[in-house]
């Protein structure tokens, strides 16, 4: 901006990609309900999905981007780093709320599994619902059906969560090495978080692969994959975050005054580190506990 | 208000610089737009549009229900393509319903409060020359015009079957209705709106926190800013903290849906009150999100037209973060009839009625504000009188409706139709035309007609209440709702019911006849046209206020004695 502009905040030119981006959003989501549906219409879906997919991406690309750009062009002055700090502590208190719903789910079907028939139904709700929708033996009263196989919490499980403790602690040794101006050790550090990282992907897929039940199967089972499978999926969010701020370490663009796209970064490691904890104890620990393990 | 515009000496005048006012050309400006005022003109004309075609919608609605039987549906159904048929009529009553709700609530009301007044006055409230974001305030909006796409694409294609267009599945989606009722593939459009629109007020939210803790001018403390720019901090927490349990909620749909999960269907173990209950543990948040932005703006408005500091301004604001607070723990007030245990309902129950008292400290402080003042009846100020008359009404149905077991005689009648219509479309909408009356002139630059903001009151005020206080007696009388026929019993209040909607949509014209007025013969607005009353920072700059604005941030002043200085009983310079 030209003239007498006297504040440190950031005054942004018009941008195409916010458009670009929700265009590509409604053709991306509009693609997926074609896909759901070809009897109604056809195979139109997959390039439809495909297109809005390719847009989002490139939109993800050209932002974010941009974002790094104006930060080197020294645009992000230290109130417009901290409003980066509140937008992303925000944005991960959003990401908690939503795995909120996971876990209700979750802990529905765990303490309140459906009655093993209508004459064992505790409840007016339960009278009502059998009453209406017949008799109800789909999970026999409990979380997991008598005798249906679970994955062993203490096998890969138990090692994911090693795994994604110690990647806490390699991202917290490139934070510090950031900090003290050690950019080998930083770069070190990501290298480290980022393969920990990869090979928890890696694992959870292989664990997938094994799975004694599917997705479909029960209420277990897609409260399992749902939670699990998003959390995955935070991992592999998580995972390409630190890829880029391991590129921008190669290029030399963290100080150890301004690094807030590290930090942003690691902060949302920790959180699906965290995600995980509640995950291993609740869902792997807890909800198969007593269960035949696979 | 504590706050002053007295200690900010910028002049006009340094505003009118060309590098301040420079605008982009069209496309640039309204398409990539990356300015507060553009975004909230682009949200406030978006929720117009909207407001038309759901308030089409009730029209349809209302006309269907002037009589007993089945008129006009049919008709309905060829519109939008289908084949008329018994099934198909009653499958477009639940998508008019549907439809309605949504675009009411996600695309009317929320985008204009939020997206519009938000947009345009939080920035200029604060003393801030932008949002804290602003690239990101864009793609919030293009994401709920996304939304609305998705939603009107789910009318024209197969719901409960190929004949039969739209998700017919009213605002909560409930399963299974909405999941083995609803087949087709409209329902899955209407869920990916929801996700996209609610992904846009996510960003939105972050945003509005972020620009209200950190962007606020010299001096201006948490305590010293005004109430509307509470509103929406309160309201921004409630988004961001209940929208992503509803996109869980209606992931799980989705999956129930296509992809033979069970979440919601017995059959596997699910259990369709589990939706309930995360859909209310968003949906009651959300109805307060509707209504907060609009106690901000009527305790603006009341304070300017009685030139006098609203009454109470601490406990006016913390009573909202009471009301954001408990509003996260009494959402199965909703669900008083699925079932719940004795002692749900009694906590529920009890804490329902808590919300009473701070609700009850807001109206009573505004009646307080206006005690004694030098009150001026300018159209802002009647429909913020309206507000505040018509608000309490549809509360105090409300404090019958918390009640478990009242509620289950009412639940899903017209009693709640008419509860809910009086807190939004006699609550949020009118704090919505009331503030729409309010910053129109510094939003366009011009003065709208005084007599024609009146007539439009007047007739809107009649029109709604001649709508829904008969629904209050058609409830009571147990006339369900979301049902297109009833017997003759209930023919005589759904004929009022219906001409009320003649009245209101006639008044509606009128406003948009104010509209054109003040856009062609109407004369410029002053900076402040309200005179002494109107004490935010937005009147202290030009109408319409210069592109970039407070390029020299404005200082906000200690003034506890404050309203001492306040001019009592003398009529405004502009008067």
């Amino acid at each position: 901006m030209a003239g007498n502009v006297n504040h440190d905040y950031h005054i942004l030119e018009p941008d195409i990609w916010p458009l670009v981006g929700s265009i590509s959003a409604v053709t991306f989501t509009s693609g997926l309900v074609l896909n759901m549906h070809p009897d109604t219409f056809g195979t139109s879906g997959g390039i439809v999905m495909w297109a809005g997919l390719a847009g989002l991406i490139a939109t993800f690309f050209m932002w974010f981007k941009n974002i790094v750009v104006e930060a080197q062009q020294g645009d992000h002055t230290p109130v417009v780093q901290l409003h980066m700090r509140y937008g992303m502590i925000l944005f991960i208190a959003s990401e908690v709320m939503f795995f909120v719903g996971w876990f209700w789910s979750f802990f529905d079907f765990a303490l309140f599994p459906a009655p093993l028939s209508v004459t064992d139904a505790g409840t007016a709700a339960q009278v009502t619902a059998n009453a209406f929708l017949g008799d109800n033996t789909a999970t026999g009263g409990t979380l997991v059906p008598q005798g249906m196989e679970v994955l062993d919490a203490f096998s890969l499980p138990l090692l994911n969560t090693l795994i994604l403790l110690c990647s806490g602690t390699t991202v917290t040794w490139a934070h510090h090495a950031l900090i003290h101006g050690d950019r080998d050790g930083l770069k070190k550090g990501l290298w480290a978080t980022i393969a920990l990282g990869a090979l928890f992907s890696a694992i959870q897929a292989y664990e997938y692969s094994i799975a004694p039940f599917n997705f479909g199967q029960n209420t277990y089972s897609s409260a399992f994959y749902m939670a699990t499978g998003f959390h995955g999926f935070h991992v592999l969010i998580g995972t390409i975050f630190l890829a880029v701020c391991l590129f921008r370490a190669y290029k030399g663009h963290f100080t150890p005054r301004q690094h807030f796209g590290f930090e942003a970064a690691a902060w949302y490691w920790h959180f699906v580190d965290v995600v995980w904890l509640f995950l291993f104890i609740a869902v792997y620990v807890w909800g198969g506990w007593g269960s035949p393990v696979h | 208000m504590a706050t002053t515009a007295e200690g900010f000496d910028t002049n006009h005048e340094e505003h009118a610089h060309d590098h301040a006012d420079h605008k982009p050309g069209f496309f640039k400006r309204w398409f990539m737009s990356t300015n507060h005022k553009d975004i909230g003109t682009l949200y406030l004309i978006f929720a117009i549009i909207a407001g038309i075609v759901g308030g089409a919608m009730s029209g349809v609605m209302r006309l269907e229900l002037a009589e007993p039987g089945i008129q006009y549906l049919a008709g309905a159904v060829e519109f939008f393509g289908g084949n008329p048929s018994e099934n198909a009529n009653l499958h477009m009553w639940n998508v008019f319903i549907t439809a309605h709700g949504l675009i009411m609530v996600f695309f009317m009301v929320m985008p204009a409060m939020i997206g519009g007044f938000g947009n345009w006055f939080v920035p200029l409230m604060i003393g801030a020359p932008d949002m804290a974001f602003p690239r990101m305030n864009n793609v919030s909006f293009w994401l709920t015009v996304a939304g609305f796409i998705s939603l009107c694409f789910s009318l024209f294609v197969p719901g409960t079957g190929p004949d039969a267009l739209g998700a017919g599945v009213g605002w909560t989606v409930y399963a299974p209705l909405s999941t083995t009722g609803n087949p087709g593939p409209a329902v899955d459009f209407a869920i990916f709106s929801l996700h996209l629109a609610g992904a846009g007020s996510i960003l939105g939210a972050t945003n509005f926190i972020t620009t209200i803790f950190n962007m606020r001018a010299p001096g201006m403390t948490l305590h010293k800013m005004p109430l509307f720019v509470w509103s929406v901090l309160v309201t921004a927490f409630l988004l961001l903290l209940a929208l992503p349990v509803l996109a869980a909620a209606i992931t799980m749909l989705l999956t129930d849906r296509n992809f033979q999960t069970t979440f919601f269907d017995p059959s596997g173990g699910g259990d369709p009150v589990l939706y309930q209950h995360l859909f209310w543990f968003f949906g009651h948040p959300e109805v307060y999100i509707m209504i907060l932005p609009g106690f901000g703006m009527i305790s603006q408005i009341v304070a300017t037209f009685s030139r006098k500091p609203v009454f109470g301004y601490l406990g006016m604001a913390y009573a909202m973060v009471a009301i954001g607070v408990v509003g996260f723990i009494v959402w199965a007030h909703h669900m008083y009839t699925v079932g719940l245990d004795v002692n749900t309902k009694m906590y529920f129950t009890a804490a329902t009625m808590v919300i009473a008292v701070p609700t009850g400290v807001k109206i009573f402080s505004w009646i307080a504000t206006m005690w004694g003042g030098s009150m001026e009846f300018k159209s802002p100020m009647v429909w913020a009188m309206g507000f505040i008359f018509l608000f309490t009404v549809g509360g105090v149905t409300g404090v019958v409706l918390a009640n478990g077991g009242i509620d289950d005689n009412l639940h899903d009648t017209y009693y709640v139709v008419a509860h809910f219509h009086y807190v939004l479309s006699m609550g949020a909408v009118f704090s919505l035309f009331a503030g729409f009356y309010y910053w129109f002139p510094k939003m366009s630059g011009r003065m709208h007609s005084e007599l024609l903001s009146h007539l439009h009151f007047w007739g809107f005020f009649i029109g709604v209440n001649v709508i829904f206080f008969p629904q209050h007696f058609l409830g009571m009388n147990g006339m369900p709702r979301r049902i297109p026929d009833y017997p003759e019993a209930f023919a005589y209040w759904n004929e009022i019911s219906s001409y009320g909607y003649a009245i209101m949509a006639a008044s509606m014209l009128i406003f948009f006849v104010n509209l054109v007025y003040a856009f062609t013969i109407g004369k410029k607005a002053a900076a402040n046209p309200w005179g002494a009353g109107a004490t935010t920072l937005e009147w202290t700059l030009s109408s319409p206020p210069p592109f970039h604005q407070f390029e020299t941030l404005p200082v906000i002043e200690d003034h506890h004695d404050y309203h001492d200085h306040m001019p009592r009983g003398e009529k405004p310079a502009s008067a």
